[in-house]
């Protein structure tokens, strides 16, 4: 038993000491694993501004919104310039129309959107659009004018097209007033 | 000292070598060395107790009184180093240094002259941390976690601390491959691993903890020093390092540390149970594996430290998970302990008090654990006194009540007479008591937001905080009773048997009390 115990005791000496180095330089071996790790899975990258992301995008659907325009009573001609476009839910976009004055003379006339089909319209939320005012054109005036939308992430799933449908209807503009009692196309 | 005679070889006894101061300068003897490393433990105690009570003191009121913030946050920072590297590692090493020989049936550790290396390389790197406090600019104030950028800013107490850490590094790691070598080649024939008692079995599966992560611990602080006057930038942030990576570098190391802490006291335990319960220990085997699955576990949760240092969920997630996995082996041993105790003939002698009491306390503070190990609490509670009062019901009412255990249980071996009974009852007690009294309201004050390392605080803690004050008081003045035992007990008292406990099991009773300066020297024979 006792046979050689001192160079079994000195090899164990040997290689437990190595051990302790190799630690040693694990320890150093540690701040490049670091760094490789981090940057392998970007974890460190706290400062980096990324790219704003629009999280509301539903990018898992497309839904289709058609255009239409129609003029009630007017000398107008009004047409969309796109006939459709497809949206995701949530993404903001842009439609343009055209509107042309055929008249002689200034005429001002409102737009009126109506939807297709009917439950979409608590969807389709405009940010901007031409028809939230008045819009007046001197004889003859060709317009273009923008209607900037989102559709509704929460819109139904089985509503995959949405008719978005316009018609301008004449006002009396400012005057309207004391152009009262005359009647309508005077 | 009287020597009983054995029949063999292990009759003479002294008359040999040199004597006085140069006896214990050059000692190669296990023994000499055990008790040099227990005295310098208790030494260190004394001096890491004495700075708790500065903290304490100061904590007493609102309000700065005794102490500035800055040597506040350095008596602070010294009462941990010190607590850890100079009073629990160095007293479990001396157990091991005395023990573990007598248990294996060998004549003394594998590498004596090493071994005494190991042991006088603790002065050195004691007096420089402790001197550390009267250098210009004061001690390392950053807390015993040194993190940067604090570090990287301190003044040359942080080069005192740093070369005390290297010393201390390269001592334990010295100790430990002595304690591997001699556990694994040294051995009496016919102790098989499985029949090793259990403090050789959990001190084995320590040192090896010790070999893997000190040299980590050193590496991480030579790169604060180099960091600090060396012009690299590991972790100075200015030239490109990264602060957190030092927090990954030092909790690798840091929470295998805190398993070397509490692994030997496991070990301690499982031999006092078994000795006034009069039964084997329950689940030997299970006690094994729980040790090494506990061992190795610890190198999987350090990220549970560093919660709020800046992690991502699937991070935060894994170390939760893994952290809350060592309750397992850990219940493994809790619920062997009570089974061992089941049905068992037990009696309330002063070993079996300290072994009781730390159960008890040491689940709790296992449990505080796994409420700090849940992200969600952590965050809240992180840095606060929950975790103040967490790892003290861990490293007081764990390690330090599991080292009273040994020194009652071991001690009539250790000196050849039997300690004052009632004496040490009533240490107990005063411990119990002033143990709970000062940490137990700190989970209040944690849970109420007190932070942890300040010297001042907002007037709705003042009640917790003179209770916990008034509780150190006490416990660190019962250490003084403590004193008393062990030296009357080594000046006199009633002669010890060879086997004072009547259920006690191991080779170590086969040798007379006091142990001969030499023993073992014909190994027995295990059947």
């Amino acid at each position: 038993m006792n046979t050689g115990l001192p160079s079994r005791n000195r090899k164990l000496l040997i290689r437990l000491g190595l051990f302790s180095a190799l630690m040693f330089g694990f320890g150093y071996a540690l701040v490049p694993l670091y760094k490789v790790f981090c940057s392998a899975t970007g974890l460190n990258e706290i400062n980096l501004t990324a790219a704003p992301v629009n999280t509301q995008v539903d990018a898992g659907r497309l839904v289709d919104v058609e255009f239409d325009s129609n003029v009630h009573d007017m000398p107008w001609q009004f047409r969309p310039l796109q006939s459709h476009m497809k949206v995701h839910p949530g993404e903001v976009s842009q439609a343009e129309f055209e509107v042309v004055n055929t008249r002689n003379a200034p005429m001002t006339g409102q737009a009126i959107p109506s939807y297709g089909p009917l439950e979409a319209a608590e969807y389709f939320k405009k940010i901007s659009c031409f028809c939230f005012s008045k819009q007046t054109m001197a004889a003859g005036e060709r317009r273009r004018m923008p209607v900037v939308f989102v559709v509704d992430p929460a819109l139904p799933r089985d509503i995959g097209t949405i008719t978005l449908s316009y018609t301008f209807f004449e006002v009396e503009g400012n005057q309207r007033a004391e152009a009262q009692p005359v009647p309508t196309g005077s | 000292m009287e020597t009983t005679a054995m029949g063999h070889a292990q009759a003479h006894d002294h008359g040999h070598g040199p004597t006085g101061l140069r006896r214990w300068l050059t000692t190669t003897n296990h023994k000499d060395i055990g008790t040099m490393y227990l005295w310098f433990s208790f030494a260190m105690f004394i001096v890491g107790g004495i700075m708790a009570l500065l903290i304490r003191a100061e904590l007493f009121e609102p309000g700065l009184q005794f102490l500035e913030p800055e040597r506040y946050n350095q008596i602070v920072t010294l009462h941990g180093l010190i607590m850890v590297f100079g009073a629990i590692m160095p007293a479990f090493v001396g157990f091991a240094n005395w023990m573990i020989p007598l248990q294996i049936g060998a004549s003394d550790m594998a590498f004596g002259r090493l071994n005494n290396w190991s042991f006088w390389l603790l002065i050195p790197a004691s007096v420089l941390l402790v001197t550390s406090l009267f250098v210009p600019g004061g001690a390392a104030g950053v807390g015993w976690t040194l993190y940067p950028p604090l570090s990287i800013q301190m003044g040359m107490g942080m080069d005192l601390a740093i070369f005390s850490v290297h010393i201390l590094g390269i001592s334990s790691i010295l100790g430990s491959i002595n304690i591997i070598t001699t556990i694994l080649n040294l051995r009496a024939p016919g102790m098989t691993m499985m029949k090793m008692p259990m403090f050789a079995w959990t001190w084995l599966i320590t040192a090896f903890l010790i070999i893997a992560v000190m040299p980590v611990f050193a590496g991480a602080v030579t790169m604060l020093l180099t960091d600090r006057h060396f012009g690299t930038s590991f972790f100075s942030a200015a030239g490109g390092g990264d602060p957190v990576l030092f927090q990954h570098v030092f909790w690798f190391f840091g929470h295998p540390e805190v398993y070397i802490v509490i692994l030997p006291g496991f070990g301690i335990i499982s031999q006092v149970i078994p000795a006034f319960s009069r039964k084997p220990l329950f689940g030997y085997a299970s006690m094994v594996y729980a040790t090494g699955s506990i061992a190795v576990l610890s190198f999987f949760v350090w990220g549970h430290h560093m919660f709020t240092s800046g992690m991502p969920v699937t991070g935060q997630l894994f170390y939760m998970y893994a952290t809350m996995l060592i309750a397992v082996p850990t219940g493994v041993k809790v619920f062997n302990w009570i089974a061992t105790m089941w049905r068992g003939a037990l009696t309330f002698e002063t070993p079996m008090l300290f072994a009781l009491g730390f159960i008890f306390l040491f689940t709790m503070g296992g449990f505080s654990g796994l409420v700090l190990a849940m992200t969600a609490v952590d965050v809240q509670m992180h840095n606060t006194y929950y975790v103040v009062a967490h790892f003290h019901y861990t490293m007081v009412a764990g390690a330090l009540f599991s080292a009273f255990a040994a020194v009652y249980y071991w001690l009539p071996k250790w000196t050849g007479h039997m300690y004052k009974e009632t004496l040490g009852k009533v240490h107990f007690w005063l411990t119990m008591i002033f143990f709970n009294m000062t940490f137990f309201v700190q989970h209040f004050l944690g849970l109420a937001g007190m932070p942890r390392r300040i010297p001042d605080y907002a007037l709705q803690f003042a009640d917790f905080n003179r209770i916990s004050s008034i509780g150190a008081f006490g416990l660190g003045l019962s250490q003084l009773l403590f004193l008393y035992i062990v030296i009357s007990c080594i000046k006199g008292g009633p002669k010890a048997a060879a086997k004072p406990w009547d259920g006690a099991e191991g080779l170590e009773w086969d040798v007379p009390s006091p142990a001969p300066y030499h023993t073992w020297e014909i190994q027995p024979q295990v059947k």
